[in-house]
């Protein structure tokens, strides 16, 4: 039976569900000091002077530094020039959190009463924490060498005014998509131990071969003493990608003390100093025809990057130039961008990672273009929808061809799903009684660029490079060992690797075992973002196993005097074909590959080894069609979900269970943008105001629904396995469901847009006539 | 300084800690339990549930020194007849209730305590009960369904 495609219970559970898991935090080796940042309490300042006289005299403490302390040290890794992030802050403060000093002591709760003794003199400047307020005339400089807030600006190459003109309609949009804090529930952390045989770090990272590699040139030591281990991470949903200042000062610390240290954010420190995702700003023009047949569109977005340009950050706005269009046939398509410094915590990527804003953009404007020609916003998708004969399908960009996809279907399946006649009667019926709250039917068909990627994909974002990587070893008693160097924080990896490849190696599930997230066991790594995992590092152990088969074939051919091409593996054993029974189990050949008297001659002790790094020609283009259903109080404005209806193609399906989870998940983050999320600033002082888990709303089961889940499927054609990745589908396509659904509700009050987060307040006033 | 005498999991146990100690800090760092998590400082994110006296608790709402002469129970104390999961733990395992495990400790043990007072909630019931625990990779539907499982294989027992 084929494991692909089974719904198998996954590797990792038992473990984690017996408090057996092995987080950052549960390490703590004898001797471990506890260190904590000093954070600043102003956005934009200049440092006067720290002392740290009293912190030194507090019970415990082993000592305050300062970015003085690192001057010999190169800024953090990845920033651009003239804008790079100094590992503590220097002179200046660029956001309120950013750490200026780093306190250690015996343990965290005498480091934490350490921590407000360091007294910081600020001359405290402007601050800015908008686009707007950073490029104002006169708005104060984060980095006065540049003269400028801006950092990256790609203009449009043509506005397209020609072509809005000779439309029959034009319509324009300005969309905020708002500023989320990512809040995986493990925060970041570190334990650095640097012993005389070299450096270990465990670190809450999504790619421990990328810091690594960062990390080791930072400290000026070779590769082969600096070990990155990231243990089980809890979540990290893109903000775990970040190379943290925490991961470089806190090896020197314990080189320095001669002790383990250890370094854990609390969430109101994580508010902070984690990265935040998303915050463009969009301004949208569209042209199109009575039929709603959309001509052009136009999208300037503009990316504020925080305080400072995170490489992830930096290529978020990119990415969302490269999706603008979405899963529709637009004949002219004009993108531009800048991104911009502000004095809030840096962006960089949260789930999707530039595509969820791209899709937003373009749902938000189909439901826009219906609206002006009243017509059915499914009507109007289906109209311009890219047709499944046009694959692979050139856009805007030359860097992005769809691969494949079935868009008219999935909406078919969505609309089957939801029963859009049954929701549309109840519409009408509830619009009609004025004690039965509205009904919002909201579409999303949304497309995503995943699968990272082809060569020079991720090198655009800082990394090594874009390939994944896969050892297989078998053990002399045929079980099999996988090293693989995408490292998961939830995904799953364990199980679908080992279910990949027991269908090529014959080999049972619970005979492989999956190792991922230490460099000193996993040859080398890229890392897991970008719903990348099963179509990098699942088709690496693929191709893999089928060469390592050739070889074990020939070993089993040798051992049963048969022909290789007569040998087939199935049931832990290699059998030859039309003579049944005769047959040599996989530890015989397990053992034989070790035993050079009973190898053939041509195949040498050791040989049932393979590592493969596979690189991608494409990029994999995950879609679907998502609707939702809400009822909107008529006196409060609350919005509730009724119906949340999500039909996903990603192509080949390795676990549908892992699958589903995957898209829930997304789903869930996806409904808490729409609905609940934003990270806050006072726009005077910059000061954060939802900088814990009170003040930001982070839904808990009754805020959310179920989720009816469908699928369908087309190929992708890019790698072995047809699959697409399905990591951050739901958090791309679930936003303008939930918001179309909505504005679809007000529609009465002539209502075009509400911005994210939906909250009752927003939608009191849409239905009360007041901003 | 205090000495403070807890069972925990069944095991008498004793330690001298500080008085402003914290219970999860106690279970983690003094008694080197380290299932129960921490995910916030607010008493939100109920990462670090367990049981005091049989009833679900913040363990970072409680000071180690309230607990003394108490009972307390962590997800390590658990077991049952699922190839030793109890089960909520199996109920969890196989609705795939959980992805990065983080705060599934705290679930398991919120979703245990319901379980003992209402052996047999419907989908409010649990969504309800589970108010106070964040999880931010499932998206919730799995884990009631893994609680409506365990319901129905004797957890409420």
């Amino acid at each position: 039976m084929s494991l692909v495609g089974a719904k198998v219970l996954r590797k990792e559970d038992p473990s984690l569900l017996t408090g057996r898991g092995k987080f950052v935090d549960d390490f703590s080796p004898p001797n471990t000091a506890f260190a904590q940042f000093v954070m600043s309490d102003q956005a934009h300042a200049n440092i006067i002077s720290i002392d740290v006289s009293e912190t030194l005299k507090m019970p415990g403490v082993l000592g305050v530094w300062t970015a003085a302390d690192f001057i010999s040290f190169p800024n953090l890794p990845g920033g651009m020039t003239d804008f790079e992030r100094p590992v503590l802050a220097h002179d200046r403060v660029r956001w309120a959190g950013e750490p200026v000093a780093i306190v250690v002591a015996e343990n965290r709760y005498q480091a934490a009463d350490a921590v407000p003794t360091v007294l910081v003199e600020y001359e405290t400047l402007d601050a800015v924490t908008t686009v707007e307020q950073a490029t104002a005339p006169g708005a104060p400089m984060l980095f006065e060498t540049r003269k400028s807030n801006v950092l990256t600006k790609v203009p449009m190459l043509d506005d397209l005014e020609k072509h809005f003109a000779k439309s029959h309609n034009r319509a324009s949009l300005r969309i905020v998509n708002q500023r989320c804090a990512v809040v995986p529930i493990e925060t970041v952390g570190c334990l650095a131990d640097w012993t005389l045989d070299g450096l270990t770090i465990w670190a809450t990272t999504q790619a421990p071969h990328h810091l690594r590699n960062k990390l080791a040139s930072w400290l000026d030591t070779p590769q082969n003493l600096c070990r990155v281990i990231a243990p089980d991470v809890g979540g990290g949903f893109g903000a775990k990608i970040v190379w943290y200042p925490e991961f470089f000062v806190a090896p020197l610390l314990s080189k320095w003390l001669r002790r383990p240290v250890k370094f854990m954010q609390t969430r109101s420190e994580a508010m902070v100093q984690m990265t935040h995702g998303r915050d463009q700003v969009h301004e949208i023009e569209v042209g199109f025809e009575k039929n709603g047949k959309i001509n052009a569109l136009r999208m300037v977005i503009s990316q504020n990057l925080g305080a400072y340009g995170d490489p992830t950050g930096l290529g978020l706005a990119t990415l969302t130039g490269w999706m603008a269009a979405g899963c529709y046939k637009i004949p002219h398509v004009s993108t531009g961008f800048r991104t911009v410094v502000t004095n809030t915590t840096p962006v960089a990527a949260y789930r999707g990672a530039g595509r969820p804003e791209a899709t937003f953009s373009i749902e938000r404007i189909i439901d826009l273009v219906a609206l002006k020609t009243n017509l059915d916003p499914v009507k109007v998708r289906q109209i311009n929808f890219i047709q499944p004969n046009e694959f692979p399908y050139e856009t805007h960009n030359e860097a992005v061809v769809y691969d494949s996809g079935d868009f008219p279907q999935a909406l078919d399946e969505c609309l089957r799903l939801l029963d859009y006649d049954a929701a549309k009667a109840q519409q009408a019926k509830n619009l009609a009684d004025r004690n039965a709250p509205l009904i919002g039917i909201g579409f999303s068909c949304w497309l995503e660029i995943a699968g990272f990627g082809p060569n020079g994909s991720l090198e655009g974002f800082g990394h090594l490079a874009s390939w994944e990587s896969a050892q297989i070893r078998i053990a002399p008693d045929g079980s099999a060992t996988i090293f693989i160097g995408s490292s998961p924080h939830g995904q799953g990896h364990e199980t679908f690797v080992a279910q990949i490849a027991s269908d090529e190696l014959g080999i049972p599930f619970d005979r492989i075992s999956v190792i991922h997230g230490d460099t000193a066991t996993v040859l080398q790594g890229i890392g897991t973002m970008g719903s990348r995992g099963v179509p990098t590092v699942g088709s690496a152990v693929k191709v893999a196993s089928e060469r390592l088969m050739v070889r074990a074939k020939k070993i089993a051919a040798h051992l049963l005097e048969a022909a290789e091409q007569d040998i087939e593996v199935k049931d832990n054993a290699f059998n030859v074909r039309g003579t049944p029974g005769k047959k040599v189990g996989w530890s015989d050949v397990g053992l034989t590959s070790f035993q050079p008297l009973r190898l053939p001659p041509e195949l040498q002790a050791g040989t049932l080894e393979e590592r493969l790094f596979h690189e991608s020609p494409n990029f994999s283009y995950p879609s679907g069609a998502y609707a939702c259903v809400v009822e909107v109080n008529r006196k409060t404005g609350k919005v509730k979900i009724q119906k949340m209806v999500v039909v996903d193609d990603c192509g080949t399906v390795i676990n549908p269970l892992l699958a589903e989870g995957q898209v829930h998940g997304g789903v869930a983050q996806g409904i808490a943008q729409a609905l609940y999320e934003q990270v806050s600033y006072d726009t005077s002082t910059g000061q954060p105001i939802t900088a814990n888990l009170i003040d930001y709303l982070i839904p808990s089961a009754p805020d959310l629904p179920n989720y009816i889940a469908g699928r369908i499927t087309t190929l992708c054609p890019n790698n072995p396995l047809g699959a697409k990745g399905i990591g951050e589908s739901g958090a791309v396509g679930s936003p303008p469901a939930v918001v179309n659904a909505v504005v679809n509700a007000l529609s009465s009050f002539g209502v075009e847009h509400i911005d994210m987060p939906v909250t009752s307040e927003k939608v009191w006033h849409a239905m009360n006539g007041r901003k | 300084m205090t000495v403070v005498r807890i069972k925990l999991n069944g095991v008498p146990q004793q330690h001298e800690v500080e008085d402003r100690t914290l219970l999860i800090h106690y279970i983690r760092e003094n008694a080197r339990l380290t299932g129960a998590h921490i995910g916030c400082d607010t008493s939100n994110c109920g990462a670090c549930t367990v049981l005091l006296n049989g009833k679900a608790v913040k363990s970072c709402t409680v000071l180690a020194v309230q607990a003394q002469d108490e009972e307390v129970t962590t997800v390590e104390g658990l077991s049952g007849d699922f190839n030793g999961l109890s089960p909520v733990q199996e109920g969890f395992r196989q609705q795939h209730g959980l992805q990065c495990g983080y705060c599934t400790p705290g679930m398991v043990m919120a979703s245990t305590a319901l379980l003992r007072e209402n052996p047999n909630p419907n989908e409010d019931d649990i969504r309800h009960a589970l108010e106070g625990n964040i999880c931010r990779c499932t998206g919730y539907e799995m884990i009631v369904n893994s609680v409506r499982w365990a319901a129905e294989n004797g957890g409420g027992k």
